[in-house]
C-alpha cells in the first residue's frame, strides 16, 4: 500500500475503504448478477469429457465479444460417461434463466485433480479436471457431460458415497449456495457420513434419478421441494 | 489423509435473504443451511488446472478489440491473501463489467445507454508468487435498474476467485472510493456496514501510471486455513 502524497503535505484523515487495516477480513460475497454470460461460463465448461461446446450461452452477446475462452481438445476420459440435467427454479417453480451451475468432482477412482489431494497412489485420468461450469438455458435448465465419480474418503475412517459438489449462482443470490448431487440406487448412499447429516425427509432434494438415458437433478432454490443447502 | 480445514465465513458475508435485492425474495432457501464437516470434496479444488480449463491471462481489457475503448482509463492492483495474511499466489481472478456508459454487452441488458465496439469488459488475471495481480481497463459507468423505483448500481467491477479450494470459492464486487450510490445500493448494502468498506478500492497515486490511467489498490481476502485438532502447529 502506498499513500505518499507527492506534494509532501500531510494526508487527511484515514479512509475507511478495502486498505484500511481495521477492514481486513474476508472479502463479502456479492451477486454475479443477470449479466455474466460473456465472462464466465466457456463453451464446453460444462463438457468434462471434451467433446461438445456445452456450458456457454453464445446467444446472449455478439460473437465479436467472445474473447475469452477455447475448448480444448483432450483424449477419451477413462470411467462412466454419464450425462446430468436439471431445472433451477424459484419459489413459485419459475425456471431461473440467469443461474449458473458449478461442478466440483473425483475421477471415476476417486481421486481428485486438484494438488490438496494427497493419494498419489490412486491415478489421475488425463485430461479430466473434475470441475465445470453450465449457464442456465432459456428455460432454466443446465447439462453436464461428465464420469461417474469413485468414492472419496469422509470424517474419520468412513467412506463417502460417489457424489459431485454442487455450486449455485445467479442473478438474485448475493452468495453460492452449495449443495451435493448422490447417484439413486447406489447402495453406498445408506452409509453416507453427509447424508446421514440431512434429515431424512429431505434426503431425496440431493439424489438425482434415471430418466431417458440421463440423470435428472432439479435444483429448488425455495418452495415445496426446496432443495437441501449447506453450510461449509 | 490431509487435514486442511478452512475458517468458516465471517460475519462479512451477506445473507441469501435480503429483501431490499427484491430478486432475494424467491431465490433464497427458507430452510436454514445444514453445516457439514470440510471432506476431502470441499477442501480440493481445480486449483492447479484454471489455465486447462479457461486459458491463459488477459490482463488489459482495453486493447482486446480494434481501437481503445471509450472512458478514463484505469489500473487496479492488488494482492489475494488468506485470512492469515498468507499470498494466495498462481489462483485465477475472472473479471466483467459494463463499459464507460453502464451498457454490459448483453443482449438482456436493455438500458439504452451506448454499446462500445471496442469494449467487452471481460478479462482474467493470475497471481503470481506474492498474490499479486494488475489488470487495465477503464473505469465501468453507473446504470438504472428495475429493483425499485429510481434504482441505480454504483460503478462497480465483478471478480470472481476460485483459490486453493471448492471452500474458498469467491465471486465479490469492487466499488471506487467517493461514490455516493454505493450507500443507496441494494446489493452492496446486502453487507454489514462494518465490512463494506472492504469491497470499496483505494485510489493510489503510486498505482497510478503517468500519463496513462489512474490506479487504485484493491486486496482480495478469501476464507484462510485453521488449525484442526488433528494437526499440530506449524508454518
Amino acid at each position: 500500500m502506498s499513500n505518499a502524497n507527492p506534494l509532501g503535505r500531510e494526508q487527511p484523515a484515514p479512509r475507511h475503504d478495502n486498505q484500511a487495516p481495521e477492514t481486513f477480513g474476508q472479502t463479502p460475497w456479492q451477486t454475479v448478477g443477470p449479466f455474466f454470460h460473456y465472462a464466465l461460463p466457456w463453451k464446453g465448461g460444462a463438457d468434462l469429457l471434451g467433446a461438445s461446446d456445452l456450458g456457454a450461452r453464445p446467444d446472449l452477446f455478439p460473437p465479436a465479444h467472445d474473447l475469452l475462452h477455447a475448448t480444448t481438445p483432450r483424449p477419451p476420459i477413462a470411467g462412466e460417461a454419464i450425462e446430468i440435467r436439471g431445472h433451477v427454479l424459484d419459489a413459485a417453480g419459475a425456471p431461473v434463466i440467469d443461474a449458473m451451475i458449478e461442478i466440483w468432482q473425483a475421477n471415476a477412482t476417486g481421486r481428485y485433480a486438484s494438488p490438496a489431494d494427497p493419494r498419489t497412489d490412486l491415478p489421475l485420468t488425463e485430461g479430466f479436471r473434475g470441475f465445470g461450469r453450465s449457464a442456465t438455458s432459456a428455460t432454466g435448465e443446465y447439462v453436464f457431460k461428465t464420469i461417474r465419480p469413485g468414492r472419496v474418503p469422509g470424517p474419520g475412517n468412513t467412506l463417502q458415497a460417489p457424489h459431485i459438489a454442487i455450486g449455485v449462482f445467479g442473478r438474485g443470490l448475493l452468495k453460492r449456495l452449495i449443495t451435493r448431487l448422490y447417484f439413486a440406487g447406489d447402495p453406498a448412499n445408506t452409509d453416507d457420513p453427509i447424508l446421514d447429516l440431512v434429515p431424512p425427509p429431505r434426503r431425496h432434494t440431493l439424489i438425482a434419478h434415471q430418466a431417458n438415458g440421463h440423470w435428472q437433478f432439479d435444483i429448488h432454490l425455495q418452495g415445496k421441494s426446496e432443495t437441501v443447502f449447506f453450510d461449509i | 489423509m490431509a487435514h486442511i480445514h478452512f475458517t468458516p465465513e465471517d460475519s462479512a458475508q451477506p445473507p441469501s435473504l435480503f429483501p431490499p435485492y427484491a430478486s432475494t425474495v424467491a431465490r433464497s432457501p427458507k430452510h436454514p443451511l445444514i453445516r457439514i464437516p470440510q471432506t476431502l470434496t470441499e477442501i480440493t479444488g481445480p486449483a492447479g488446472t484454471w489455465d486447462q480449463l479457461m486459458g491463459p491471462a488477459v490482463a488489459d481489457l482495453t486493447r482486446q478489440h480494434a481501437a481503445e475503448p471509450i472512458g478514463q482509463r484505469i489500473a487496479i492492483s492488488g494482492r489475494v491473501l488468506d485470512e492469515n495474511r498468507r499470498p494466495v499466489a498462481n489462483t485465477v481472478i475472472e473479471i466483467w463489467q459494463c463499459n464507460a456508459a453502464g451498457r454490459y454487452i448483453h443482449a438482456k441488458d436493455q438500458w439504452d445507454a451506448p454499446i462500445d465496439p471496442n469494449f467487452t469488459g471481460a478479462g482474467r488475471v493470475i497471481t503470481d508468487a506474492d498474490g499479486a495481480y494488475r489488470f487495465t481497463t477503464i473505469r465501468p459507468g453507473a446504470y438504472p435498474w428495475g429493483n425499485h423505483h429510481n434504482a441505480w448500481r454504483p460503478s462497480h467491477i465483478h471478480l470472481s476467485l476460485l483459490g486453493p479450494a471448492f471452500a474458498t470459492r469467491l465471486v465479490t464486487q469492487l466499488y471506487f472510493p467517493d461514490d455516493p450510490l454505493i450507500e443507496i445500493d441494494a446489493i452492496a448494502n446486502a453487507v454489514p456496514l462494518e465490512a463494506r468498506a472492504r469491497m470499496v478500492a483505494r485510489f493510489d497515486i503510486a498505482t497510478t501510471q503517468p500519463n496513462y490511467a489512474l490506479g487504485y489498490l484493491f486486496d482480495i481476502v478469501l476464507r484462510g486455513q485453521a488449525a484442526t485438532p488433528f494437526e499440530t502447529d506449524h508454518e
